[in-house]
């Protein structure tokens, strides 16, 4: 009895400390793959480089202060070329190959779109850091962007003031897709709740990669001399360039018709000459050059990272903007939700994000919605500099909550401000 | 603060005036009001300041408007609104100016949009200018803002006034008044008069505009499908990879951007005219060594061509993503490129676009004489109508045909220097171009250069007519579905090769 006892208790003492020696040796190998979803080449490249790159920044930052719960992170970056079915294709290859726990990555609202089956039917996680068009609640989807109360409306709103201008008539120019023809029926609807006319609201598209922006411009003067106007431009990608590149070849300034943009950011216009742009707008949640504690660090480390990972353009003259930043936050609400629920599993994670806050550059406490899996973030408008910054000429008091159903949709008033939780259906049954 | 402000405005006066700083300055009190929280308090403080008369109101509004005015050492921030008004304010006070010039530059500020406030000091300039055609604008501002007045005879003397204008500012001001602000029935009708005469200025000089855009993109389908209309049009190579030889010659002009950025930046606006050689000798070189290894082997069988310069794009489209990396690169305008004229009130022609309309005359030019003054463009004329005769006769066919594919390509580059100044250059730049060109040139009709350069500029025209009544996204599906059309009808394109030529 008392020899098998001995037995048993060396056994268990042997098999103890074989167990913490492996143990041990996983602590140091142990990994969690998380994928990023940017598209590096094609139309939208030149706003979606960055964002790949500042995930990057935050692991290694994360990876530096001991990981996610005692796991590394290990980045899996695939190129999805500005082509929507591709995009689909290369979620589905993260989730179902790379086994990665969670996924940051998007840009247009179509390549969301076309990811979001394939992250509901894997259930996986995506964390979307753009501004776009609401109409949308993915359990599976986290949107750390704004939300159109968070930005088209207050931008719209201020144009029409006093100080923004009084704008009487509208331009809503936009690149042709999802995104903006939805903001553009919100704002119609807006516009006329405040007694707009259709006669004094032009909506024009062009396609993506459009470069000719000649007769648009034109158009625009044309259209400006019935009245006070202010264009509204949700042109995404390239085509920004030759865009504001005719506005200061063809001299519209600011001070006659003022150009809000709701996707150009301090990236979009590196590489323009901005003098004959100062004065035209854009609204986000974060301009690069808002002063407080924050931002003062995340721009610096961003300056590190660009100069140590010798990152075009960036090396010399780095540049933060607000998709960065959202990406930023989402990375680190992640962390914290995943260390809150203490495992990697989405449907803990996903239970465990509602209410989880960070202090975010744009000098306020970005805090993630209990219900609807937004931010609560401040509105900030910002005027175009002459060295292509943006000058804040107006903003929140504080976050503002995110309407994903916009109230100036028909039918939204009835819909829940929470993702339907219904089991998912397509779950592996094997 | 306020005495920090005004030790400010003491050192800007010193600065400025040096030994007058004695002289009365303008209030300090008022100055401060500039750097107030409120914008209407800051409005108000530039139409006092104006109100002053004080000769050095308007430097003091300049360096407001420059930034350099400083509060507490921070920056007064403006916005829009308070810039509006302070460019109308500085205007208004260079009326007043010695000089023609400022005063002719001030009365084209006021022009486009005055504030009421103004008037006083526009009626006072009025008094003093002496120049003819000053006086007239002047009198047409101040009609403007006179629109307003509470006098039905003023109303109405101002509303026949604005008839003889024809700036855009000119309708804002009269389509209020005949829709409904206007009480008075004699003032309306006279107001629905001479705005039916200011539209109809205001629609020639639009219709104006709507050409130049096509000349424009006419120009540009030219530029691009020239170098096509040599290797397909005449040799009869169909060349996917056309469109990556107008990449190349954008990113050639790309790389003597930043060599002249690096070693002679004094003369970095001279970089295009060393690039325009540049792109053209990069893309010939190109085109004559994919035409060496590659597309002699394959001619007389198109659809391997077809399959084989398909893959040569994608490698040459990958070989530029890996030297330059995915993303677009930024090509800057030379600074006499940027701007442009304003050929009627409100009707700006970019410098750019205007440059390479002359480049594409000046090329196709070129293109004419050399095939049909030299030697050389003999030769491909010769080899293109029937290479065994010209073989026979003494042609060297093999080396005319790398010539000439080296033409178009070079041709092609220079494309891709015109297309840098106006578009994004990254890798897939060709893709855009290689369409367009393909249909150029087979609307033209395959074998000449003539109806290649009434098919690029139709083109052009149709899509900017079509863009301006109904969308970009529209016009461009109704200008496919035309040439489809239109192919259909008539296979060989508008300008077809008549006789014994066509059979060879």
């Amino acid at each position: 009895m008392k020899r098998r006892s001995f037995v048993k208790t060396l056994a268990l003492v042997a098999a103890l400390s074989t167990g913490f020696g492996s143990a041990e040796a996983l602590a140091q190998a142990k990994t969690v793959k998380v994928g990023v979803l940017h598209s590096l080449s094609g139309t939208m490249a030149i706003s979606e480089t960055v964002l790949k790159d500042v995930a990057l920044m935050a692991f290694e930052e994360i990876n530096a202060k001991g990981g996610v719960m005692g796991h590394k992170i290990e980045a899996s970056v695939v190129d999805p070329a500005s082509n929507w079915p591709l995009f689909a294709e290369k979620a589905r290859g993260l989730i179902t190959q790379d086994k990665v726990a969670v996924v940051f990555g998007c840009w247009t609202s179509v390549s969301r779109k076309s990811v979001l089956p394939v992250f509901e039917e894997l259930n996986s996680l995506l964390f979307y850091p753009v501004q776009y068009e609401g109409e949308e609640l993915s359990k599976n989807v986290f949107y750390t962007g704004a939300a159109p109360n968070q930005q088209a409306i207050p931008a719209v709103e201020y144009l029409m003031s006093k100080d923004g201008g009084g704008a009487k008539r509208w331009v809503l120019l936009g690149t042709d897709y999802v995104y903006p023809r939805t903001t553009n029926k919100i704002l119609r609807a807006f516009l006329k709740s405040k007694g707009v006319a259709d006669k004094d609201i032009d909506e024009k598209y062009t396609p993506f990669g459009h470069s000719d922006y000649q007769t648009i411009v034109a158009d625009i003067k044309k259209f400006s001399a019935g009245g006070k106007t202010a264009v509204v431009s949700t042109i995404n990608g390239d085509s920004n360039v030759p865009f504001y590149k005719e506005l200061g070849n063809q001299g519209l300034k600011a001070t006659d018709v003022p150009v809000v943009a709701f996707s150009v950011g301090e990236e979009e216009l590196r590489g323009v000459d901005t003098k004959p742009l100062v004065g035209h707008l854009a609204a986000w949640n974060y301009f690069m050059s808002v002063k407080n504690p924050a931002n003062d660090e995340f721009t610096k480390k961003w300056a590190a990272y660009a100069k140590a990972k010798n990152l075009a353009g960036h090396k010399d003259k780095p540049l933060t903007n607000d998709p960065m930043e959202a990406t930023y936050i989402g990375i680190y609400m992640w962390k914290q939700a995943v260390e809150k629920a203490k495992s990697f599993d989405t449907d803990k994670v996903i239970a465990a994000m509602g209410g989880q806050t960070f202090t975010a550059p744009s000098g306020f406490t970005a805090t993630m919605d209990p219900k609807n899996h937004h931010l609560h973030k401040p509105v900030l408008i910002g005027e175009v500099k002459a060295d292509g910054q943006f000058n804040v000429v107006w903003k929140t008091k504080g976050p503002v909550k995110a309407q994903p159903w916009s109230p100036f949709i028909a039918g939204n008033d009835k819909k829940k401000d929470e993702p339907e939780m219904i089991k998912t259906a397509a779950a592996p049954k094997k | 603060m306020r005495i920090r402000l005004f030790l400010v405005l003491l050192v800007w006066l010193a600065a400025g005036l040096g030994a007058t700083a004695a002289r009365a300055a303008i209030d300090p009190a008022l100055v401060a009001r500039l750097a107030a929280e409120d914008n209407d308090e800051k409005v108000a403080a530039i139409a006092a300041i104006v109100a002053t008369g004080d000769p050095d109101a308007e430097r003091l509004l300049k360096s407001l408007a420059d930034g350099e005015l400083r509060h507490e050492g921070q920056e007064i921030t403006l916005n829009n609104r308070v810039r509006r008004e302070l460019e109308g304010a500085m205007a208004a006070l260079r009326l007043f100016a010695p000089e023609v010039e400022v005063r002719r530059r001030a009365v084209k500020e006021l022009a486009s949009g005055a504030e009421d406030s103004l008037l006083p000091l526009v009626r006072k300039a009025l008094e003093r200018e002496a120049d003819a055609a000053l006086r007239a604008d002047l009198q047409l501002i101040a009609a403007g803002l006179e629109l307003k007045s509470g006098d039905k005879a003023v109303r109405l003397a101002a509303v026949r006034l604005l008839a003889t204008s024809s700036s855009p500012a000119v309708k804002t001001l009269l389509l209020p008044l005949v829709e409904k602000s206007e009480p008075d029935e004699d003032v309306r009708r006279a107001a629905t008069d001479s705005l039916k005469l200011v539209e109809a200025r205001l629609a020639r000089a639009n219709f104006a505009g709507l050409v130049f855009s096509g000349v424009s993109l006419g120009s540009i389908l030219l530029l691009a499908a020239l170098g096509l209309a040599i290797t397909y049009g005449l040799m009869g190579v169909i060349n996917m990879a056309h469109g990556e030889l107008i990449m190349i010659g954008a990113y050639t002009t790309y790389v003597v951007q930043n060599l002249f950025r690096s070693y002679a930046p004094g003369a970095f606006d001279a970089y295009l005219l060393c690039a325009v050689p540049a792109a053209f000798v990069v893309s010939a070189a190109v085109g004559m060594a994919l035409e060496r290894s590659v597309i002699r082997w394959l001619y007389g069988r198109p659809l391997e061509t077809l399959l084989a310069t398909w893959g040569l794009s994608l490698i040459l489209i990958q070989a530029v993503r890996t030297i330059f990396g995915a993303q677009n690169v930024q090509v800057e305008n030379p600074s006499f490129m940027s701007g442009g004229v304003e050929i009627f009130t409100g009707i700006v022609l970019p410098w750019s676009r205007i440059v390479i309309i002359a480049f594409a005359g000046a090329v196709l030019v070129l293109v004419g004489v050399l095939l049909a003054r030299t030697r050389l463009g003999l030769f491909v004329r010769g080899v293109t109508q029937n290479r065994a005769m010209a073989a026979c006769v003494g042609v060297p066919t093999a080396r005319v045909d790398t010539w000439a594919f080296g033409l178009g390509s070079g041709l092609a580059g220079l494309a891709g220097c015109a297309l840098s100044q106006i578009g994004n250059v990254g890798p897939d730049l060709g893709q855009a171009y290689i369409v367009d060109s393909f249909m150029v040139v087979v609307l033209g009709g395959v074998g000449q250069l003539a109806g290649t350069v009434y098919a690029a500029l139709g083109l052009g025209f149709a899509n900017k007519l079509l863009e301006n009544w109904q969308g970009a996204v529209i016009a461009k599906i109704v200008v496919l579905l035309f040439i489809i059309a239109f192919i259909q009808k008539r296979p060989q394109g508008l300008f077809a090769l008549k006789g014994r030529a066509v059979e060879a």
